[in-house]
């Protein structure tokens, strides 16, 4: 009896073979469609959600013929990616990390692009009083100090990044295990929600804020401080870089597509576009477009 | 509530005015949670004959491992399919991360085991008896098979709705592997989650009813098919 099941076998594994086969030239056929016209963009989640990136993208695809996989997750990830290869080029809002990894020479052609701000907000009645505070890290204080639920992202993001910050500027320490401080792990629109739900405070991009601020319950607080500043660079990684870390990556960056896009975000006509964006429907553009300007100048 | 009823009330909508991005979207879900299905059968299938049918020493020890990939998380194969396909991984030359083939590869990843678990126990329901009828009667092993897979029919395509319905309403795993591309690996789970975190609740909403629909519409079919009298 046993024999006839071998007899089974013998059929079994040239299918699977035939399977497989079949599988992997389906598959090299899905890689060899993929020319070399097409360029990843790691961003942030903010770029996506505010609708920025769908008007911009389109411009530059038709302008260049390139297309562009548009990944958005927080700028600690997008910085990762890119430090690894795996992403062609990089529009992120989280300066002092990039300024490490410009430091490292693991990024080149780093260009300011735009800035909003940030803001804290929070439910209207404003438990804390944090609306008379002088300054952002007063406000900070004031809601440690008293305990009032705080939703923080928790996600690495650029945002969080910045929150972190004022918690060290504000001189505020342990607060991560407090129970008023709740950490999502989630982007900044889910975490506004939560914040919503919860009548917390939270810290906050105003272009996502402004984007989803119809359907929540939290106001403006505290904004227009220079710390407040979100400012949004291009950057690509540096083949050098990449081939001292991984030969076999170097090869698959498309240096001249994240060249072109850079060139593209900085250029004066999209510029113009980012200046324009969001007016007709929040009556305030999202973004103020800086290139050409220094940081530093910003205010 | 009133999200919810404007919810409703525009996914209606969407579905019967035919939006053009809505149910391009909505097909490719479908064609990619199919292709991955039956990629899945046809992998399960046989070795879940194999596992069912033959005596071997470690057979229990196999088959509960077989069982345990039944709850393997999908955001944890999202996460390893990712690694192994991100440019800098093992297979980074073949450029698959963030195209169709990786959300196929990953849901793939996902459904099989949960095929190849539930088609064992179809197999293994089947009278012991049976397969010597069969064989005694002078069938050759592809009849064998043909005939086994027959008699299993109504359980393996239980397999075969529960592999689908694995693919389908899969998200991490998407996300990490497809990257939710616009017109090019945009599925309707990460679609739903990119609109809730965007705060569009309606079209999140209207989206999740299409995806509701089309499931119920696949096992349908699939359900349409297992019952049918042979």
């Amino acid at each position: 009896m046993l024999y006839k099941n071998k007899k089974i076998l013998k059929i079994y594994i040239p299918l699977l073979t035939v399977i497989i086969l079949t599988l992997a030239l389906f598959v090299t056929g899905c890689f060899k469609k993929e020319a070399k016209k097409e360029i990843i963009l790691a961003t942030t989640t903010s770029t996506q959600d505010s609708g920025l990136l769908d008007k911009l993208i389109p411009l530059f695809e038709q302008k260049t013929g390139y297309k562009v996989k548009i990944i958005a997750v927080g700028s600690g990830q997008a910085l990762a990616m890119g430090e690894r290869g795996d992403a062609d080029v990089l529009l992120v809002h989280s300066p002092q990390e990039e300024e490490k990894l410009v430091e490292k020479k693991a990024v080149i052609n780093r260009h300011l692009v735009m800035h909003n701000d940030f803001i804290l907000v929070g439910p209207e009645e404003d438990p804390s009083g944090v609306r008379n505070t002088t300054d952002i890290f007063e406000a900070f204080k004031t809601i440690a100090k008293n305990k009032a639920l705080f939703v923080s992202r928790g996600d690495n993001s650029g945002t969080h990044k910045k929150e972190l910050e004022i918690w060290k500027g504000a001189g505020i320490t342990d607060f991560e295990k407090a129970s008023w401080y709740q950490s999502t792990g989630q982007g900044m629109g889910a975490s506004l929600d939560v914040a919503s739900e919860k009548k917390a405070y939270i810290l906050t991009d105003r272009a996502t804020y402004l984007a989803k601020k119809k359907k929540l319950d939290l106001v403006i607080l505290k904004h227009g401080d220079k710390t407040l500043l979100n400012i949004y660079h291009v950057m690509q990684p540096n083949p050098e870089y990449i081939k001292g870390v991984n030969p076999g990556v170097a090869k698959l960056l498309n240096v001249d597509g994240a060249e072109k896009f850079i060139k593209f975000m900085i250029d004066s006509s999209t510029q113009k576009i980012i200046g324009e964006f969001g007016k007709d429907m929040f009556g305030e553009p999202l973004f103020t477009p800086d290139a050409g300007k220094k940081e530093n100048d910003l205010n | 509530m009133n999200t919810i009823l404007e919810g409703i009330k525009k996914g209606l909508m969407m579905l019967f005015s035919f939006n053009k991005e809505v149910y391009g979207i909505a097909f490719f879900s479908l064609k990619v949670s199919l292709t991955a299905t039956l990629i899945s059968v046809i992998v399960a299938f046989p070795i879940a004959m194999f596992l069912a049918l033959k005596d071997f020493p470690g057979k229990k020890a196999v088959i509960s491992f077989v069982n345990l990939g039944m709850s393997l998380p999908p955001t944890v194969v999202g996460l390893w399919v990712s690694l192994i396909l991100w440019r800098s991984g093992p297979l980074g030359i073949f450029r698959l991360i963030y195209t169709p083939a990786a959300l196929i590869i990953a849901q793939t990843v996902i459904s099989t085991p949960i095929v190849l678990s539930l088609a064992t126990a179809a197999f293994q329901q089947l009278d012991h008896k049976l397969k010597w009828q069969i064989m005694s009667l002078g069938a050759t092993p592809l009849q064998l098979m043909y005939l086994m897979a027959k008699e299993a029919r109504y359980s393996l395509m239980a397999a075969i709705i529960a592999g689908f319905g694995g693919a389908i309403s899969e998200v991490g795993a998407s996300m990490m592997v497809g990257g939710n591309i616009e017109g090019y690996t945009r599925v309707l789970t990460t679609a739903i989650v990119m609109e809730t975190s965007k705060g569009n609740f309606e079209t999140a909403l209207a989206l999740s009813i299409i995806l509701m629909t089309l499931s119920y519409l696949a096992t349908f079919w699939l359900t349409f098919i297992q019952q049918r009298r042979s």
